[in-house]
């Protein structure tokens, strides 16, 4: 019915656009009109379709809301609001001949039959008030083909504002990340202290799953995992600072443009694997590779997810963020302060390191910024690398837990909304959204600013 | 030793310091490419096992309990077999999935003799000793005990034992047997994911940029939106995954597992990649050709649509493939949203539930079977391959479309 509707809107929208545009065409022949023939059609067309559009979206959203109040009546006496959503979503499924399981419970029924008739005569109603509405707003759109009609004005006018609106959505995705961590971070430190989360030692929150357990506040103190996350990525920076700082040297100074326009490129497929793929790398490669290196320098206390692994193939990853970055900073500097050093009879590595790095010290600063919130935010490598247990310690053999590995540990399976396990995995990602926005916003602020002062 | 010598040494110091970091940084890619080439080339075969059919002609081939017909006629091969223990080991080498070729074989002979070596689908563990993943050590390899090595020396004597190539793997969805598991539903869900992507972030992020670029004014507003959409570049794709599970999955309460609400995501998550392209791009055109059109009386709109964007959708397109390109390898929003789920049907729509490639080969690392190994491998040669012939593309829609002013 629905498909049927909106198929008839759009004819009409299309009869619209012809209709006015010919109605406009002869027009046109005898005056100078303001605006084309096609404009006139395309207004028809718009008047048609954006208004039906809108009341479509809307009505299906207001439906949505009504049927998910009504038919949580019916389970009135569940109390688990994740069961009355199982039980809900059975219905809708059991209607719309998806699954043909009964639950058992006094209220489908009656629920079944309740959503059958709200959807019968949501099905008529939606085709009767639609089409009148949108066959008025046709009707009205067709008056309009003048001489003087600015039907341009007014399409451009409705393309500036999607434009406008589009980029709006930008700050309204920023706006729904921030509401919906912070609501449920809200949420979380219902139960749990502010202070206790952020500057407790202990971190358990497996122990929370059922409120009749032993110990069931759980344990949320999020410095082991603060910890393990730091210690991971400057594990990392140690491993792709030097490599991504002298590649960028070597690439931007002292290789020809021949082997730049290959090397270029090659480092910067690093960036483009999947991560899950650097995961997989580190689990069946890299992971072996340090147990044995291990075993040979009887070594014994490694962890076989040790943070050195995880670590170590992070920095691999990161590699082309410092690489690249530093490049742009390095070749930023203008030439004539390389040729002035140059002239003074300095030699290129002299030149580099006591003119065109301090020079671009910012640049590569900001670099490494960004390299090391990306390290941060990484999630598939340490989850794939890296363990579960949230140790204190900064001894990189041992096995530590990251941010990351926490949030998808704690969201994936089973999850039921209210308890603060499942909620803490949001405030973990409230303080790793906030981190790495303060990095990024110090990073860009200092490349800009450096920018500048060469331009 | 003088001073400019030292100078000079140390001077070819740092140049050898800076050509090991990139010898180190390429060879890191090689090792990595290489390690999964190696593993995963295997998996593109797959072991058989002939097993002697004989089934005439007056036979109703509808009425064969197949996999009973089809044991039977394996054991005939093993004459010797006596104890219960022999021929369960015996069958154990056979895939639980070769029940269904041969319902297939007997579809297609109806109504002819069938008789003769036909080839069936060999267990994991065979599959792995063949290829020679598990080592034999005496008289057992990795879980192919003694029993069971008796019977496959015999087979392998007689040259019943053959590597065929994978038809599973890219046209089948998981499984729990790793000998039928394939990635054709993963891929299937991926494409559902990404079109989707594609459809919501694309026109959004080219008008967005045309905005920023175009027609807003310089102020605060604009000042904050273009801050906006760098900072959300840089923020971890996770969070867009919790956000994903906030918005499309409790709030507007879309299904689980979707490819629609991973497409939705991946387009929140895609979409400054591609505004920032498209302003790039639409920078470089050169205003005097906008500038021409609004002389000769075109509109703002109409220099934007006729001139503006098109001229700039080479920048605009190459931009929007390597975003779509990250698309494709994101897996931690994936997970957030549920689409981690073991799912054996390939999704009919963008409503089914369906596991991504990228998720697939998260779960596939995950299992303890070894014989997965091989096949997640295979999994991303083949997520690669997508990904270089996107970029093929961008590259090649650079080349051929871009022009230099």
């Amino acid at each position: 019915m629905t498909e049927f509707l909106l198929i008839l809107i759009i004819a009409l929208a299309l009869y619209g656009f012809v209709l006015n545009k010919s109605k406009a065409n002869a027009l046109s022949e005898v005056n100078i009109m303001h605006s084309q023939p096609h404009y006139h059609g395309l207004y028809s067309a718009f008047m048609t379709l954006v208004p039906a559009i809108i009341l479509l979206i809307s009505w299906s959203f207001i439906v949505n809301i009504i049927t998910n109040i009504t038919l949580k009546e019916f389970f009135s006496d569940v109390t688990d609001s994740g069961l009355v959503r199982f039980y809900t979503d059975g219905v809708i499924a059991y209607v719309e001949g998806s699954s043909e399981s009964i639950i058992d419970h006094v209220g489908f029924l009656p629920a079944v039959e309740h959503y059958q008739s709200l959807q019968y005569n949501n099905k008529i109603l939606q085709f009767i008030v639609i089409l009148t509405l949108t066959l008025m707003f046709f009707r009205y759109s067709l008056k309009f083909v003048e001489v003087q009609f600015k039907a341009r004005d007014y399409i451009e006018k409705v393309v500036i504002y999607v434009m406008r609106a589009s980029a709006v959505f930008a700050i309204f995705v920023t706006i729904g990340i921030v509401l919906s961590l912070l609501f449920e971070t809200l949420r979380f430190f219902d139960s749990v202290n502010v202070f206790d989360f952020l500057f407790g030692l202990h971190w358990s929150p497996q122990m929370a799953i059922r409120a009749d357990q032993v110990g069931s506040s759980g344990s949320f103190g999020a410095i082991p995992v603060f910890t393990g996350t730091l210690l991971i990525a400057f594990i990392a920076m140690a491993v792709a600072a030097p490599i991504g700082m002298f590649s960028a040297i070597y690439l931007s100074q002292y290789a020809s443009d021949r082997v730049r326009s290959y090397a270029k490129p090659i480092i910067e497929i690093l960036a483009g694997i999947p991560t899950v793929v650097y995961g997989f790398f580190a689990v069946i490669t890299v992971a072996p590779f340090f147990r044995d290196m291990g075993a040979f320098l009887s070594f014994t206390n490694m962890s076989s997810e040790s943070a050195l692994i995880a670590g170590s193939v992070l920095g691999i990853m990161i590699i082309p963020f410092v690489a690249s970055l530093t490049d742009d900073a390095l070749t930023a500097v203008p030439r004539s302060l390389k040729e002035g050093s140059l002239a003074m009879g300095a030699t290129l590595s002299e030149t580099t390191k006591q003119v065109i790095i301090p020079a671009s010290f910012h640049g590569i600063v900001g670099s490494f910024l960004l390299a090391f919130s990306r390290a941060i935010g990484e999630t598939m490598i340490v989850v794939m690398a890296a363990g579960f247990a949230a140790n204190l310690t900064f001894n990189p053999f041992d096995s530590v837990s990251t941010v990351t590995v926490q949030i998808v540990g704690l969201l994936t399976g089973d999850q039921e909304f209210d308890s603060p396990k499942t909620l803490s995995a949001f405030a973990l990602a409230f303080v790793l959204f906030f981190i790495t926005l303060v990095l990024n916003v110090i990073s860009l602020t200092i490349v800009k600013k450096y920018r500048e002062e060469y331009e | 030793m003088n001073k400019i010598s030292l100078r000079n040494k140390k001077e070819k110091r740092f140049q050898l310091y800076g050509k090991t970091a990139v010898l180190v940084a390429i060879s890191f890619l090689a090792i990595l490419l290489f390690n999964i080439f190696s593993t995963g080339i295997s998996a593109f075969k797959q072991t058989y096992v002939a097993v002697n059919l004989n089934i005439p002609l007056d036979v109703n081939k509808s009425e064969i309990n197949p996999r009973a017909e089809l044991n039977k006629s394996f054991l005939k091969m093993f004459p010797e077999i006596q104890s219960r223990t022999e021929r369960r080991a015996a069958l154990s080498l056979l895939s639980k999935g070769a029940k269904y070729e041969f319902e297939e074989l007997l579809d297609k002979n109806e109504g002819k003799i069938i008789e003769g070596y036909h080839w069936f689908l060999a267990s994991a563990d065979l599959d792995m000793y063949i290829k020679g993943t598990v080592k034999r050590q005496g008289d057992t390899a990795g879980r192919i005990d003694e029993n069971q090595m008796k019977f496959v020396d015999q087979l392998e004597s007689k040259n019943l034992i053959e590597l065929q190539s994978n038809k599973y793997l890219l046209s089948s969805a998981d499984s729990r047997e790793p000998e039928m598991a394939g990635i054709k539903g993963a891929i299937i869900g991926s494409l559902y994911s990404i079109l989707i992507a594609f459809l919501v972030s694309f026109p959004i992020a080219v008008m967005a940029a045309v905005y920023l670029e175009k027609i807003a004014s310089k102020n605060k507003f604009s000042d904050l939106i273009e801050t906006n959409i760098n900072n959300l570049a840089a923020v971890p794709s996770i969070v867009f995954g919790l956000l994903g599970l906030a918005i499309f999955l409790n709030f507007f309460e879309l299904p689980r597992s979707a490819p629609l609400v991973g497409g939705l995501t991946l387009a929140l998550m895609t979409l400054p990649t591609i505004v920032i392209a498209a302003r790039a791009a639409i920078k470089s055109v050169p205003p005097s050709i906008e500038e021409a059109a609004i002389g000769m009386g075109a509109s703002k709109v109409q220099t934007i649509f006729g001139f503006t964007l098109p001229l700039a959708m080479p920048g605009i397109l190459t931009g929007t493939i390597i975003g779509i390109a990250q698309a494709i390898g994101e897996t931690a929003p994936l997970l957030m949203i549920g689409m981690v789920a073991f799912v054996v049907d390939v999704p009919g729509g963008p409503m089914d539930a369906s596991t991504a490639l990228p998720v697939q080969i998260y779960l596939w690392a995950d299992s303890p079977e070894r014989a997965f190994t091989e096949r997640t491998s295979a999994a991303i040669m083949v997520l690669l391959a997508f990904l270089i012939l996107l970029n093929l593309t961008a590259i090649y829609l650079r080349k051929k479309l871009e022009k230099k002013w």
